[in-house]
């Protein structure tokens, strides 16, 4: 750390901070360190550590390796309760607040300072003072369900200012708040940080680091891969620092003549799950024999995209048409009637039930065939022996069809659910519609390779694919076209062939700076 | 009618109407950190029989003293099945009905009430050991105050256990909302992760609420023992601490509204007497026995509105045990 006056002594230091979970290393000794008067950005895309990272810093983790010094003094983290205490203080992603009670009972609360009986003309006069340093405009006396996402994100602020943190971190921030609220959010970032406190800002936007923060550390894949001066290293450096540099394979794609048009989106609309819009005016085509890749920094609407076209989520503008019938909203029974396959992201929870036999799990979607079963009953046995064939088909790792699902391996249950959604499809035939959500996603080189060659099966049959992965070399390699995803709208449409690794991942990191 | 009607009706009103503040004010505490006391029931009737037995052997104070420290023990009980074990909370509550009501029976039968006065105070009279009734607290009424009309035979000429309940409600009031404790006890109720987060200890809130709740649900028993009906029979509680469950809801847990949510139950009681009296309800009184749960039923049907539940702020974490991640 040249760049750093070495008489000031740093708010915060990480030192070969080491964290394992179960089949991934978070953290690999990871150095980080923060000044006062300082924001620094933590940069990576999901699943990058930085999270994991923080919340070794505010005790919601034990770190497996590494040393923690706050003001040149080691330290132990326990628990957030420690970290309060040494002046640590973190902003979430969801808030933790009580909805129910007021501005100021959410900021007194554990506060020890405040005594046995709360005086609430003078709380309510401390978080009014402290609200006008910062330039905020809340009423004390306010609900908090009342306020805004902005609103309710400066009560978090207050209460960690009210408490005197020096080091605040700010998860990811500015997702849930609107451009005007983001400015705010960034002025009073600065007036902390002039106060002396220093600010760790945790975000995957290259253009807020710019905008407020002095130095910038990125990580990736669990390391940290650079720490520079803002004002010393350009967008793209960062992007490519980001992203990474590919390591490409080879993977057989047979020839495929593209057929008509199976899925149009017109102007699709939808809101998040935080009542934001998510999708804004998405148009899309996918024909039959054809994969297409979704690539986009997450977040940005790529996961609401599928579950509207999926059923689960409730488009609020635009249409969706398959085949040229107007599906929009049609609910999830009459898409599955369509021929539409849906693999959810985390499908291994969200597509099975654990405590069910493999035979009843792919039943799940079956028994609304009339092959399998009557006006009143299910033909278990012809149920039985088609689960029997796909198990072996599939290669799933079971004794037959009545195993439990709960006691298989996840790339196991990954290779259930796409033998339901692929194969037991109601008419018996390849399925028109394929939407699969970051269907390698935790699988091992085998498992992927199998699924990637699943998903090439099937668009050689005829299929229209939609495919999702947080890995843009895995995109590049399956897809025949990428639509690149921003903000919840389509920036660019290319084949793989025309653009490097590096400018599609410009394109993303980009397409969110505009 | 005549208003020689209205102010008995109204003091027994308030009269029975303390049974039901009493028995709320604890509850409301354990609600509103998040512990739903379905054993209120079964507490109130243990209340009663222990404070019969021991107002015979050592007189008033002692027994609502006796009956209180046994409920904080079937508080305690409460909180480590529901608390520590995370069992179900309907069905310790139960449970604790079950066990409050056969215990209460079984200690105030008559063969075993003569053993334990015997045994408490051997130099009681032999009628004293047969006897199926407790003397009654004695009315305490306040000069000129009492002499207000309607108000006066209403809330100033009662015993002493009236009024202490009456004070009791506004200052539990200030507890709940006005101090830190409040405010943590709301908090876990609301939110058990955030609030273990900030530093609160979530199992010792739950515990010291839960024995709180046991305590006032003992004291609402011995008050209708000695307050109200001083008849030994069993099963005398007569679905009153259910009530007390729905009264709370009406009273949208808030200890100052079950003053008025005590009221308009202990009320609706007393009207049913009266017009069976007069002969009007006397072809269904059962009309009038519904009301309270009517009551209930609407009110937490409008709970089920989240809009509405965040106006009212009903406990979010209400019956929900609470793990800590570790």
């Amino acid at each position: 750390m040249e760049d750093e006056d070495l008489s000031v002594t740093p708010l915060v230091e990480l030192n070969g901070i080491v964290k394992r979970f179960p089949n991934v290393v978070a953290n690999d000794r990871v150095n980080f360190s923060l000044m006062p008067g300082e924001v620094h950005a933590l940069l990576g895309e999901n699943a990058a550590g930085k999270t994991t990272l923080m919340n070794i810093l505010y005790g919601l983790y034990q770190p497996d390796d590494g040393e923690i010094y706050v003001k040149g003094k080691r330290v132990r983290i326990r628990s957030p309760a420690d970290s309060i205490k040494l002046g640590i203080g973190m902003v979430h992603q969801s808030f933790r607040l009580i909805p129910v009670h007021t501005v100021w009972e959410n900021v007194v609360l554990g506060l020890t300072e405040a005594g046995f009986i709360l005086n609430k003309k003078k709380l309510t006069e401390i978080v009014k003072r402290v609200c006008e340093e910062y330039g905020w405009n809340i009423d004390p006396n306010a609900r908090v369900w009342q306020l805004s996402v902005g609103e309710r994100q400066q009560v978090e602020l207050l209460k960690l200012l009210i408490r005197n943190a020096e080091v605040l971190i700010l998860d990811e921030p500015t997702s849930v708040l609107t451009p005007q609220e983001t400015r705010s959010l960034f002025k009073a970032i600065r007036i902390m940080a002039k106060k002396g406190k220093g600010i760790i800002f945790i975000t995957h936007k290259l253009e807020e680091v710019f905008e407020v923060s002095d130095r910038v550390t990125v990580m990736r894949k669990g390391r940290v891969v650079a720490t520079k001066l803002t004002n010393e290293v350009t967008a793209e450096e960062l992007a490519n620092l980001m992203i990474g540099r590919p390591v490409l394979f080879k993977l057989e794609r047979p020839e495929v003549k593209k057929g008509g048009v199976v899925l149009e989106t017109k102007g699709l609309k939808a809101m998040g799950d935080r009542g934001v819009l998510a999708l804004d005016g998405v148009n899309l085509q996918v024909h039959s024999g054809e994969i297409v890749g979704i690539a986009g920094v997450a977040g940005n609407g790529q996961e609401e995209l599928i579950e509207v076209l999926a059923g689960l989520r409730r488009a609020d503008g635009g249409k969706v048409f398959i085949d040229g019938e107007d599906v929009t909203n049609k609910g999830v029974g009459h898409l599955i009637g369509k021929g539409v396959a849906y693999i959810p992201p985390e499908s291994t929870r969200w597509a099975l039930i654990r405590d069910m036999r493999l035979v009843e799990n792919i039943a799940l979607k079956l028994y609304r065939s009339k092959n399998f079963s009557g006006r009143l009953t299910i033909n278990w046995r012809k149920l039985f022996e088609f689960s029997k064939k796909l198990v072996e088909e599939y290669g799933i790792a079971a004794h037959g069809p009545s195993t439990l699902a709960g006691t298989l391996s996840g790339g196991n249950l990954q290779r259930v659910v796409l033998a339901r959604e692929l194969s037991a499809t109601l008419d018996g035939k390849v399925p028109k519609l394929i939407l699969a959500a970051y269907p390698t996603k935790g699988l091992d080189v085998a498992a992927t390779e199998f699924v990637q060659g699943l998903l090439l099966k099937y668009r050689s049959m005829g299929s229209a694919i939609i495919f999702l992965s947080e890995d843009l070399e895995e995109i590049m390699m399956l897809s025949d076209r990428i639509a690149v995803i921003s903000r919840g709208r389509i920036v660019g449409e290319f084949s793989p062939r025309e653009k490097t690794v590096e400018e599609v991942g410009m394109m993303m990191v980009k397409g969110s700076m505009a | 009618m005549s208003i020689e009607w209205i102010e008995p009706v109204l003091a027994s009103t308030t009269s029975i109407g303390v049974v039901y503040l009493l028995g709320s004010l604890g509850e409301i505490y354990a609600e509103r950190s998040g512990v739903l006391n379905l054993g209120l029931e079964g507490i109130m009737a243990i209340g009663a029989a222990i404070s019969f037995i021991i107002t015979i052997a050592w007189g008033h104070a002692l027994a609502f003293l006796v009956a209180s420290v046994f409920g904080m023990l079937m508080g305690f009980l409460l909180a480590f099945f529901t608390v520590s074990l995370r069992l179900n909370q309907i069905a310790v509550g139960l449970a604790i009905t079950m066990l409050g009501s056969g215990l209460s029976g079984f200690i105030a039968f008559p063969t075993t009430r003569k053993t334990i006065l015997q045994f408490l105070n051997p130099e009681l009279p032999s009628t004293a050991l047969e006897i199926q009734s407790a003397p009654m607290l004695p009315s305490v009424p306040l000069p000129f105050l009492k002499e207000i009309p309607i108000v006066g035979p209403m809330f100033f000429n009662h015993n002493i256990a009236v009024y202490i309940a009456l004070m009791l409600a506004p200052m539990m009031w200030f507890l709940l909302f006005r101090t830190s404790i409040g405010l943590k006890i709301r908090s876990v109720g609301e939110n058990p992760g955030m609030a273990d987060a900030l530093g609160i200890n979530v199992f010792r809130i739950r515990y010291f609420t839960c024995m709180l709740s046991g305590v006032f649900s003992a004291l609402a028993g011995a008050y209708l023992m000695l307050g109200f009906q001083p008849f030994w029979i069993e099963g005398m509680t007569g679905g009153r601490g259910f009530i007390t469950l729905s009264l709370i809801i009406l009273s949208t847990w808030s200890p100052l509204r079950a003053i008025f949510g005590s009221l308009l139950f202990g009320g609706i009681e007393v009207l049913q007497y009266r017009l069976q009296l007069f002969g009007l309800g006397a072809t269904s009184p059962q009309f009038v026995l519904m009301l309270p749960y009517a009551i209930a039923v609407i009110t937490l049907s409008l709970l089920s509105l989240e809009s509405f539940r965040k106006r009212i702020s009903a406990p979010a974490a209400l019956a929900k045990p609470y793990y800590r991640e570790e």
